[in-house]
């Protein structure tokens, strides 16, 4: 970020902002242009795996926020998902409106993270993962029992999503509304790691005897961590809910939790934009496979059905590969692919 | 004025009394030394003060103000700061955040105007940063400003804790041997630091460090601990000269080192 060619700051405000430099900005905006045009040129298909690229988006940087930059790992995120999208099922069944109903989804997931929480007081490491992980299971249990709001394992019927009468009933219709939510949850987050509060997360995740030195209520500020993560998750969850229009307790088991720290792993520790690399390169990763494995299939039809089931292993193969060759995340891949090209033909 | 007050601390660990009925002052607007063999308890001292460790029994007065019921991310609110033996940074954070985390508790907004970040939250990091600029200028570090503080020599991590202890604005600073791993040149920057804080910036400091020679030069009042318990208190003169201190700390033959 520091020591662009030719980029001189003469505030500290200037210096602070989240894209310093104009060239910067040009292709932000001309990035943000072509991006939101592309429901109009893509098939249904395609603009669905953007859609639930959103909503990764939106649970890997909350994630992000929680285990990334507070140090605090959650193994129950995709529980908290789902407490997000039964309670805005429940709700839009009840007659809430579309924003709200994600809203107070938000909230009762937030609730319930700080619930889930409280053990990070005496809990650190892989102890608190194993506290979320019963988190996760004692959830899915509630989803599967509590039939009378998630209507159990014959799961909920949600409308889609409508904001003054207008649904957004199509993926090239829902790409907007969670777009829209994806970039208030990256923009959030951005905001909260450059002011007190961020830097009070990673105090507490780098030395906590130094940040309760320096004032930091240790306690409160976890809360914090695992509430607004758990809101920003909910609000994930009530996407998802509005956007699929049938959740099922199975659909938040702790495979979904492990795919978010998977994204955020592959992505990159404590990083926004690492985790759109993550939430992106695991969301597309297994549509890639199965066009490879169809397109194998295609070519050698008796070994179709064991290349389908090859991909399985192709995708652990990759996260292992990338784990080995890329332990810093895709993040540090794309900072270094810069510092190249900024240099370029140069070496040094 | 005395601004510190340990009054009769005793601290014990199943049994084993790391401190017993330790009692001393810092007057305000000193240096004061806390020296010691290996074990004899300054370090607990230390965090009986700061409030890793609760004594069993005895005061700790700060201000006049008792800090045993206060909790020890508030105390810094009080005035109290400290920076620790082996460096405790955060490693993650630029040298500039790991200041600005050192102001967290001079700042007052909260975590939704964080994620605003617009008006009051602006405006308060606005007025931080230049509050820190102010340190780093007078700890040289504003070649390190932008640099992940993991990443800096040992020497400069010393002097980046030192400004974090700083930038909280205490009234008393508590250093845990902050010359500790230095060379002799570092070890003169360190001290120059220490007395321009004390008498510029009217920091009170209690110095933990076993560095006999900057503990003589730099210190108004020496407080000897051994086995827990206050052997000696005093000008450096006069604890140099205390035979009781020559040969329960340094050994009976040894004597010539304290006047280095």
């Amino acid at each position: 970020m520091h020591g662009h060619c030719g980029l001189f700051f003469t505030s500290y405000r200037a210096e602070e902002a989240v894209f310093p430099s104009p060239v910067q900005r040009v292709w932000l905006y001309a990035f943000l242009a072509v991006y939101l045009c592309l429901p109009f040129f893509l098939n249904a298909y395609l603009v669905s795996i953007l859609d639930l690229i959103h909503i990764a988006i939106i649970a890997a940087v909350s994630l992000n926020l929680l285990t990334g930059c507070c140090g605090q790992i959650s193994l129950g995120h995709g529980a908290f998902l789902g407490v997000g999208a039964f309670a805005a099922g429940a709700l839009s069944a009840a007659g809430w409106p579309f924003p709200l109903d994600m809203l107070a989804g938000g909230a009762a997931a937030a609730l319930v993270g700080l619930f889930f929480g409280l053990p990070s007081l005496r809990l650190k490491g892989i102890y608190l993962a194993i506290a979320t992980l019963a988190a996760q299971i004692i959830l899915e249990y509630v989803f599967l029992h509590a039939g009378a709001l998630t209507g159990g394992s014959n799961g909920l019927l949600v409308e889609p999503a409508s904001l003054f009468g207008y649904a957004f009933d199509t993926d090239q219709k829902f790409f907007y509304p969670s777009l829209a939510v994806a970039a208030a949850s990256l923009l959030a987050v951005t905001n909260i790691m450059r002011s007190r509060a961020g830097r009070a997360f990673v105090a507490i995740r780098d030395y906590y005897l130094s940040a309760e030195i320096v004032g930091v209520n240790l306690f409160a500020y976890k809360l914090k961590a695992f509430a607004v993560s758990s809101f920003m998750a909910g609000m994930a969850g009530a996407l998802w809910a509005h956007y699929l229009m049938y959740i099922t307790p199975e659909q938040f088991n702790i495979g979904l939790s492990i795919s978010y720290l998977a994204m955020i792993i592959i992505g990159g520790l404590g990083s926004v934009l690492g985790s759109v690399f993550g939430a992106v390169f695991i969301t597309v990763l297994p549509e890639v496979l199965s066009a490879v494995a169809g397109a194998a299939g295609q070519l050698f039809p008796d070994v179709s059905s064991s290349l389908l089931a090859m991909k399985q292993g192709v995708f652990g193969l990759v996260l292992v590969l990338f784990l080995i060759f890329e332990p810093e995340g895709l993040v540090h891949r794309w900072r270094l692919v810069k510092a190249y090209w900024k240099l370029y033909p140069f070496a040094h | 004025m005395r601004l510190l007050e340990v009054d009769k601390v005793t601290l014990t660990f199943r049994g084993i009394a790391a401190l017993l009925d330790a009692s001393f002052a810092v007057e305000e607007g000193s240096i004061t030394s806390l020296i010691g063999p290996n074990g004899a308890g300054k370090t607990s001292m230390l965090n009986c003060i700061s409030g890793r460790y609760r004594p069993d029994t005895g005061t700790i007065r700060l201000g006049g103000r008792e800090l045993t019921p206060v909790a020890p991310h508030a105390r810094t609110r009080l005035g109290l700061s400290r920076t620790f033996q082996n460096i405790a940074l955060f490693r993650g954070l630029s040298v500039l955040d790991n200041l600005l985390v050192g102001r967290h508790a001079r700042m007052d907004y909260g975590i939704l105007a964080s994620i605003l970040y617009f008006g009051k939250a602006r405006a308060a990091e606005d007025l931080h940063r230049r509050r820190v600029e102010e340190i780093i200028d007078f700890l040289n570090l504003s070649p390190y400003r932008h640099q992940s503080a993991g990443r800096l020599p040992y020497g400069v991590q010393k002097r980046v804790e030192l400004g974090r202890a700083l930038s909280a604005e205490p009234r008393l600073i508590l250093l845990d041997e902050p010359m500790a791993g230095m060379n002799l040149e570092e070890t003169e920057d360190m001290a120059r630091y220490i007395l321009d804080l004390n008498e510029e910036w009217g920091v009170t400091v209690l110095l933990v460090e076993h560095d006999m020679g900057v503990v003589m030069d730099l210190s108004d009042h020496v407080v000897v601990l051994d086995f827990g318990q206050v052997l000696a208190a005093g000008t450096p003169e006069a604890v140099q000269g205390n035979a009781a201190v020559v040969a329960a700390y340094l050994g009976s033959e040894d004597a010539s080192f304290l006047g280095r």
